[in-house]
């Protein structure tokens, strides 16, 4: 299956139409620089298809694990890039990223036969581009310089980490009563056990403080946090469960994640499709 | 076994208890048990199975079972930091002190969730939910750093695998999205401790917890995970989880 035709209205139209507008912010900022420009732009937003395949295609099991695997060959080809640019330093950061990296392949490969064994085909490995267009330079092709693509190469890979928890959350609902719900709680904690990683090899909290994106985070990201303020777990506002820095609203927020629906998690990944 | 009566602010308790009926009536009816899901304490409804067998309490079955089984390893994780920070090791670094605080804090309030989200489900039928228990950390020295991260990866850990592996036994859709939003925040916590004990590896998602070939991280059955948690000694207070597997 064609990524772009299960994407459904996700046409080549609106990418257009998307890249289009991005283009024109960045002509109405004219002088400022990229990173300024990049801040501009609303992640997740800019490229938020008319209809998504979520409404359509994420309300059973199928559906649900087709948007994890389109979810997990972004991360994939992310993190393979990441360690083929050069760009990150030896040590700590390249260890982490090629952990990650074993991870997100053997996702990849676990998913596709999940949906082989339940005679699913799975959507293809659509085409990426982490530039987005030109915004952003990662891996440092564009000349952006070692030390900006390195801050863009840790700043997408806490937006990619963070989605993807709050992804696989969104869809628990929908594997309710199948076979795959333990392997996805299984994937979904290990995506966790990551964000929590490279939010402190950024210098973060491990877990996210109310809908605060963190320092450094460019603006165009804030999508991969509205809704993490959240306070309110099974209709009872948790602050109120006792006193003192436990149930203050920073601890109260970070204490529990929040999902991101079918639709936000694809209008998140969608910006980074191209085909 | 002691049977205390939790004490938080009981106002909250009882205008908590009234906001969670609405949720916790599928789960009751999830797990079979016939509980009236009614604000009125004098309104008995249909009489549970009785919990108690011989003194000691089960868990229970179904969403209750799982509830209670989150609630009794929350107190475990709430009351290991609550003695972490009351009195830190020595020469601890500001991060270990600032991880460890938000540890307790995000643990803490687990724990009250949960006593609050069970007692509201449980209607009048009070003594399903488990009480508070008591823990003994024998010969855990709480002055030595080392000891204090290793236990601390041991429950994050444990926690993950325990969520993990109780996804599949919860009917409701509203208590599986809560372990859901419960379990990654044990996973960071969990990488979190794990990159302190080893700083600049991979052990935040170490081979030796996450499947190499599948890329999965660890599930177990409530079973597995009590007798592994019990094998620790921690937990004092006895109960049994005859109706889970």
């Amino acid at each position: 299956m064609n990524i772009v035709k299960f994407l459904d209205e996700f046409t080549t139209e609106n990418i257009i139409e998307s890249k289009s507008s991005r283009r024109e912010v960045f002509s109405k900022l004219g002088s400022l620089s990229k990173k300024a420009a990049m801040a501009a732009v609303p992640f997740g937003l800019a490229a938020m298809p008319k209809k998504t395949f979520a409404q359509s295609m994420t309300s059973d099991p199928a559906g649900a694990l087709q948007l994890a695997l389109t979810l997990e060959y972004l991360e994939d080809e992310f993190y393979d890039l990441a360690l083929q640019s050069g760009v990150l330093p030896s040590g700590r950061p390249e260890n982490v990223y090629m952990q990650i990296s074993k991870h997100e392949q053997a996702h990849v490969d676990f998913l596709i036969a999940g949906l082989e064994g339940a005679g699913v085909t799975q959507v293809e490995k659509p085409m990426f581009d982490f530039t987005v267009g030109g915004m952003f330079d990662p891996f440092n092709e564009n000349g952006a310089g070692q030390d900006t693509a390195y801050a863009q190469l840790l700043a997408l890979a806490q937006a990619f980490e963070d989605t993807g928890v709050r992804a696989y959350k969104g869809q628990a609902g929908n594997l309710l009563g199948s076979d795959f719900l333990t392997a996805a709680l299984q994937i979904h904690s290990v995506e966790a056990r990551h964000a929590s990683e490279i939010r402190r090899l950024r210098g973060l909290k491990g877990w996210i403080t109310n809908n605060e994106r963190g320092a450094g985070m460019p603006e165009a990201t804030q999508a991969v946090y509205n809704g993490e303020e959240n306070i309110t777990q099974g209709g009872v506002d948790v602050t109120t469960l006792g006193s003192g820095a436990p149930f203050s609203m920073e601890a109260s927020s970070e204490a529990y994640d929040e999902p991101l629906s079918g639709d936000d998690a694809t209008a998140i990944a969608s910006l980074f499709i191209v085909d | 076994m002691s049977k205390k009566v939790v004490n938080v602010n009981i106002k909250n308790q009882v205008r908590n208890r009234r906001r969670f009926l609405k949720l916790s009536g599928l789960g009751l009816a999830g797990a079979g048990l016939f509980v009236a899901c009614s604000d009125d304490d004098y309104n008995e409804g249909m009489a549970p199975m009785p919990p108690m067998e011989n003194d000691i309490f089960d868990l229970g079955s179904g969403d209750l079972g799982v509830l209670n089984y989150a609630y009794a390893l929350e107190q475990l994780e709430a009351d290991f930091y609550t003695k972490v920070v009351n009195s830190f090791y020595g020469n601890i670094s500001d991060e270990e002190r600032q991880v460890l605080t938000d540890l307790y804090n995000h643990e803490v309030n687990h724990r009250e969730f949960f006593k609050a989200a069970i007692t509201a489900a449980v209607g009048s039928n009070t003594e399903l939910v488990l009480p508070e228990l008591e823990f003994d950390y024998g010969s855990l020295n709480f002055g030595n750093r080392d000891e204090v991260l290793g236990t601390a990866k041991v429950l994050e850990d444990t926690g993950v695998a325990a969520y993990n592996g109780a996804g599949r036994l919860i009917s409701d859709p509203n208590y599986l999205l809560i372990a859901g939003k419960i379990v990654s925040v044990e996973a960071r916590h969990a990488s979190a401790i794990r990159s302190l004990i080893n700083p600049g590896s991979t052990d935040f998602a170490g081979d030796d917890i996450v499947d190499v070939t599948t890329g999965l991280d660890a599930a177990m059955d409530p079973s597995d995970i009590l007798s592994a948690v019990g094998a620790t000694g921690f937990i004092k207070t006895q109960f049994t989880a005859n109706n889970l597997p």
